[in-house]
């Protein structure tokens, strides 16, 4: 049994098994996802952290064979986001994700920033300013490149990239942020500074994080969920999984005895 | 062992050099009766003379100038869209197994003879645009639609090439944030493939400014400015193609020149695109 959590919820997530083709990568998952708090999912590579965080913006939906069973709700409105009658764009419109490798689209920074809102439709021009200069505060970016948002956002180092990436993701006021492993491809000062930035936008918004870092998990989590093939073995807060770990597994992993 | 290698180098290298000062022999044979022409007759009433009369001694090729602009940027309105929007929907659209198939058969279009283009041109097209549209029917009109389909698979496979290379996070990046598929692909994914997709028209242009046997059947072959799409006209390399048969004397001398302007027009759109290939590689 999976411990209940007694704050507001954003997301729940209901006996959820996916599927590539025939190969089961998640099984029989259930978790509840805390409003406007850091979510991490911890495990050894290959547990599954990238296919379960995938099913939260239905980006599996890019290849036919894959397949869903199971809820996931989100709330305030009860939406099962992953119901074939639910248009995965409706989704991923409200849950936004960073990628592992900084991805910037081939555009200066701020068209990388203004994407989400030209593909919603909005051309009022002071309006898209407006939102991209806020996105870019958010994202601790702003300082940095506001007299260069008119360059290539390939010229930017790569943790100034990852931070454009997540300003892009925050022009739209998604409801949660993914992240898959953001840091994993920068240096440790860069990683800090989006550890930092992580930490303070689960004020405005819920963030659910993978990472192989168990550090990281520790510092910037609220929750953790500890996954070993496909399934989640443990969830709690994060100093209760940290500190007394209920599971013998849980234990070996964040001991480093595997992983 | 060692001898029987060193024998197999030896020849490939003569091989590939003969072949190259081959190449060289023929720019040097078109330069070396092009050039001391247009120097004899002045570039300024070679390139921009009006009259094209040999028995006269009037050399102008703008004519035939002009009459290779509107062939391409005709061929180039109607191969572009197209082109663009098969290799799109080969790439976004189309099954892996149904595009397993369609691939060679558009490769396969490349390899139909110019001069089968050129018939279906002279008995299909031709009549329909002399009936609905008028003039002589042989028109830039017909010859840009032929073109237009003969650059086809040029443009088709470059640009499904450059966006098959795209690295795929562009397109989950561009789907995450909530776009349709079709907003990924017209803001990012041909944005991030632009340069192979500029290549791709360039050689598509570079087919078009260089094809003969089609253009000859179909453009009519008037040697005067056109002044509309629905006239006939003369390009660059028709006029070689008709005259050089019984040219002599600063006739056949003229037509080298005229040789010489397009390899210079063709050396630089093929130039231009493989930077603009290798850009896209780094
Ligand atoms: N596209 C795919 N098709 C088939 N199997 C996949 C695919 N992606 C991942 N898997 C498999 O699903 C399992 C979970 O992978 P993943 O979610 O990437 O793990 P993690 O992110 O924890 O390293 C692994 O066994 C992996 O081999
Ligand atoms: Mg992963």
């Amino acid at each position: 049994m999976v411990t209940q959590i007694s704050e507001g919820l954003k997301a729940e997530v209901k006996d959820l098994n996916f599927y590539y083709t025939h190969h089961q990568a998640l099984k029989n998952i259930h978790l509840q996802i805390a409003e406007k708090k850091i979510t991490a999912l911890i495990g050894p590579s290959g547990c599954g952290k990238t296919t379960y965080l995938r099913c939260f913006n239905r980006m599996h939906d890019l290849y036919p064979g894959n397949r869903y069973e199971g809820e996931i709700i989100l709330f305030p409105d009860q939406l099962n986001i992953i119901s074939p009658k639910i248009d995965p764009i409706e989704v991923r419109m409200r849950i936004s994700m960073v990628f592992q490798k900084p991805n910037p689209f081939p555009k200066t920074v701020f068209e990388n920033v203004a994407y989400g809102l030209r593909v919603r439709g909005e051309s009022r021009r002071s309006l898209v300013e407006d939102k991209v200069e806020k996105a870019l505060k958010q994202a601790a970016l702003w300082e940095e490149v506001k007299d260069r948002v008119q360059d290539l956002a390939f010229n930017l180092s790569g943790g100034q990239q990852q931070r454009l990436c997540i300003a892009r993701a925050l022009a739209t006021d998604p409801e949660i942020l993914l992240f898959d492993e953001p840091t994993s491809a920068l240096d440790p000062t860069a990683t800090s500074k989006i550890e930092e930035l992580i930490m303070q936008l689960k004020k405005e918004v819920t963030i659910i994080i993978v990472t192989h870092n168990m550090q990281q998990a520790a510092r910037v989590s609220d929750y953790t969920a500890f996954m070993y093939l496909g399934e989640i073995i443990e969830f709690d807060k994060t100093d209760k999984v940290f500190t007394h770990p209920s599971k013998k597994l849980t234990e070996d992993y964040i001991t480093g005895r595997f992983g | 062992m060692e001898i029987k290698e060193k024998l197999i180098e030896k020849i490939l290298l003569f091989i590939a050099l003969s072949s190259i000062s081959i190449l060289a022999l023929i720019a040097f044979f078109i330069f070396g009766e092009g050039l001391p022409f247009i120097w004899k007759i002045g570039p300024h009433a070679f390139l921009l003379g009006e009259r094209w009369v040999p028995s006269h001694g009037e050399f102008g090729i703008l004519p035939m100038i002009v009459g290779s602009f509107w062939v391409t940027l005709g061929a180039l309105l109607l191969g572009i869209p197209l082109g663009l929007a098969c290799a799109i929907f080969l790439c976004e659209w189309t099954p892996p197994l149904a595009a397993t198939f369609l691939r060679p058969a558009i490769q396969l279009l490349a390899a139909i003879p110019s001069v089968i283009y050129g018939f279906w041109g002279l008995v299909v097209l031709v009549p329909l645009v002399r009936t609905y549209l008028g003039g002589p029917g042989l028109s830039i009109l017909s010859g840009s639609v032929i073109l237009g389909f003969m650059i086809l698979p040029t443009i088709i496979s470059i640009s499904e090439d450059a966006l098959r290379a795209l690295p795929p996070y562009y397109k989950a990046g561009g789907l995450a944030l909530g776009a349709t598929h079709w907003q990924t692909i017209w803001r990012v994914l041909i944005p991030a493939a632009r340069s192979g997709i500029v290549a791709s028209i360039i050689l598509g242009m570079g087919r078009a400014i260089g094809e003969t046997m089609a253009m000859i059947m179909i453009l009519g072959n008037a040697v005067k400015m056109p002044s509309s799409f629905l006239d006939s006209a003369r390009t660059l390399t028709t006029n070689i193609g008709i005259e050089m048969g019984y040219a002599s004397g600063s006739h056949r001398q003229a037509l080298f020149a005229t040789g010489v302007i397009l390899f210079f027009i063709i050396m630089i759109l093929n130039s231009s695109a493989i930077v603009l290939s290798r850009r896209r590689v780094e």
